[in-house]
């Protein structure tokens, strides 16, 4: 029987060579006369080790990372394809501290099997989930989840079963589900990850929100910058279609986006689903009474989704005994910016931020000191090393002005000038803003022009008075959280690192390489 | 190319929300959308000219000009800044000889800024027509300037 290595092929490890090194170890296995198949698994999420090989040996599987493809004919030649010794050897990965720390339910998969096999997907846990909802009536699936305490996880937090409940009661013959894949939030990946690595985990989950809501469509609405992502979720469908698993009852259509962030909203995703500008719509009516096309439904992130089967396969009680206060479960945090260990790292709610960046990340891959670190995307505030003992959890990081949004978090050493970053907030919301509401539309330009004031040092104390009365009005004004949390980075950078406000210290000129205005010409329209 | 055009047209006549898919079945197929054909895109979906207008101008993914030969999307969102994105960023600009968010003169080449790979743990990051790129100083940078300039 041939040896398998797995070579991941998805996004993390393609971009740093990994087809490369796929290529090579087959000519090398050639050349040494050794029966090997090469099984592209998605990456376990510990980018740092990408591209990670691993050989199934007597001794289980090995691993060997990060491997450059100018490394393979050195590991083959020291003997890799029967787990022998070299630098760069592992050993058993998932012993390794980085995962064995983490509680992977939504992740159990992620890297162990092949993406695209049934049988490996049933082998290891899969379709149990969808089995069980299916015996069970759909009111009695939609009262396990919210007996779950699963909330959205694309940032807003809303109890999932309570939309799920409250579609499936909606009046009207048509509904749909849609799942949010349009991760915009820059330092985030997980549901990148999720659909390269177990695709067919996150349809699980949708056929089961289909199955409850009473749904015959669904929509998985996917960021063009994801091509990989896009490629694997079709082929993943394909496989399902030929095995006769979907198409009839329930049918999945994939969608891909066009390089809108505010799409990442879900009443602009909606618009961009229906065919229009990707413009927010005012609430009410919400989604789930009026939403695609007019009829009810359910919006759901990928997370979010993808965490359904577990429960359903397990039950609430084994979803809801992880997490902290009304944060159940788990979250897939996202590791990265300056850290030496970044990637996905799936843990209950609870854990402190200061142990995600200094013991999970090991601190910065500069090995200069931590300065700030932004969590929860571009609209998620900066927190200084003072709060560090911040329990990740949605209350806890709100009830110190910040946010936990979709779980990333980004790390920046001492090099970072926090009134730039404040101005980047800003340039950020006026390339991205769709335009329809005037605090976000004029408020984000204007807050770039008072940025750059104070970068050059004109009227200083005034200015940021005037951005305290912009990001009021921002807050209290934009329809949505484009333009009403971008006062999040702004203000946290200015309460918590005041002293790069301050004149004297300020960079003479505005940055370089502002190339987010001329990103989208139409915003400044 | 106008009957192939047409056969994509069709294939998404009856599709509820087509305008999105239609759009990048067309640009997949030729690159950009052909303006002179707005029209009979418009018709086709029973939608105004103005609306197919406002969605392709709306969207950084659309355009109405073919493209450059090699379109680097080099992120420049917080992850990768922390990682060194604006470094990157100026060798790129010199060593390929246009500012961000160009197409050079010889239209070989154009660079332009993007928000998140999903690269984050690993920047600076790019998107390289389509194909990612991660880890991106030193000599795999400059390896991504000889490759684009060859």
């Amino acid at each position: 029987m041939s040896r398998r290595v797995f070579v991941p092929g998805d996004t993390a490890a393609v971009a740093v060579g990994a087809d490369e090194v796929a290529a090579a170890l087959a000519k090398a296995a050639q050349l040494a006369g050794r029966d090997i198949e090469i099984v592209r698994n998605g990456s376990r999420g510990a980018f740092h080790l990408e591209t990670l090989v691993e050989v199934e040996t007597d001794q289980g599987r090995i691993g060997y990372g990060p491997v450059d493809p100018a490394d393979v004919d050195g590991l083959v030649a020291a003997g890799l394809f029967d787990g022998a010794a070299h630098p760069l050897r592992l050993g058993d990965v998932g012993a390794l501290p980085f995962f064995s720390r983490q509680t992977r339910l939504t992740f159990a998969r992620a890297g162990i099997t092949d993406p695209l096999s049934l049988s490996d997907y049933a082998a290891h846990g899969g379709v149990a989930g969808l089995e069980a909802a299916l015996k069970l009536p759909p009111e009695k699936v939609i009262e396990i989840v919210k007996a779950s305490g699963l909330r959205g996880l694309g940032g807003a937090g809303f109890p999932a079963g309570v939309k799920w409940e409250t579609v499936r009661a909606a009046p009207g013959e048509t509904k749909y589900v849609v799942c949010n894949a349009d991760e915009g939030d820059s330092g985030t990946f997980a549901d990148r990850l999720l659909m390269e690595a177990d695709p067919f985990l996150l349809i699980e989950g949708l056929v089961i929100a289909a199955y409850a809501v009473g749904a015959r469509l669904g929509y998985i609405y996917v960021r063009s910058e994801y091509p990989l992502a896009i490629r694997m979720l079709n082929r993943a469908l394909e496989v399902l279609r030929r095995a006769g698993a979907i198409g009839t009852g329930i049918d999945i259509e994939i969608r891909v986006g066009a390089g809108a962030y505010v799409c990442g909203e879900e009443t602009a995703l909606l618009e961009s689903l229906e065919g229009r500008r990707g413009q927010v719509r005012a609430k009410p009516p919400l989604p789930a009474h009026k939403g695609l096309f007019g009829c009810p439904t359910v919006v759901n992130n990928v997370l979010t989704l993808a965490a359904v089967p577990f429960i359903l396969a397990h039950g609430a009680e084994a979803f809801r005994d992880f997490g902290l206060g009304r944060s159940r479960g788990t979250m897939p945090i996202q590791l990265g910016g300056d850290l030496k260990q970044g990637g996905v790292f799936e843990t209950p709610f609870g854990i402190t931020l200061g142990e995600l960046v200094d013991d999970i990340g090991g601190g910065t891959a500069s090995g200069r000191p931590v300065r700030a670190v932004q969590v929860g995307g571009p609209l998620g505030a900066y927190f200084p090393r003072s709060l560090f003992d911040t329990p990740f959890d949605f209350e806890a990081f709100a009830a110190r002005g910040g946010m936990i949004g979709h779980g990333g978090v980004v790390v920046f050493n001492d090099t970072v000038q926090m009134a730039r970053q404040a101005r980047f907030a800003f340039e950020f919301c006026a390339a991205e803003s769709c335009g329809k509401c005037t605090p976000c539309r004029i408020g984000a330009v204007r807050g770039v022009e008072t940025m750059d004031k104070i970068l050059n040092g004109q009227r200083v104390a005034a200015n940021l008075e005037l951005m305290e009365d912009l990001c009021d009005t921002m807050r209290q004004g934009s329809l949505c959280a484009l333009g009403g949390f971008t006062p999040y980075p702004v203000r946290s950078a200015i309460e918590h690192f005041p002293e790069d406000f301050k004149a004297p210290t300020l960079a003479p000129q505005v940055p370089k390489n502002s190339g987010a205005a001329k990103a989208a010409p139409e915003a400044a329209e | 190319m106008s009957s192939d055009l047409d056969t994509i047209i069709d294939r998404h006549r009856d599709q509820p929300g087509a305008l999105l898919p239609l759009l990048h079945d067309i640009q997949h197929a030729f690159g950009y959308v052909p303006p002179d054909r707005i029209a009979d895109i418009a018709a086709a979906l029973n939608i105004s000219q103005a609306e197919t207008h406002g969605v392709i101008s709306f969207y950084t993914d659309f355009r109405t000009s073919p493209p450059a030969r090699t379109v680097v999307k080099l992120c420049m969102a917080e992850a990768c800044q922390a990682r060194g994105a604006e470094a990157a960023a100026e060798t790129l600009c010199a060593g390929l000889g246009l500012p961000m968010g160009e197409t050079r003169a010889d239209g070989r080449v154009a660079l332009e800024p993007a928000y998140c790979l999903g690269l984050c743990a690993s920047g600076p990051a790019a998107l390289v027509d389509e194909r990612p790129l991660a880890r991106l100083s030193g000599a795999r940078l400059e390896a991504l300037i000889a490759k684009v300039q060859s």
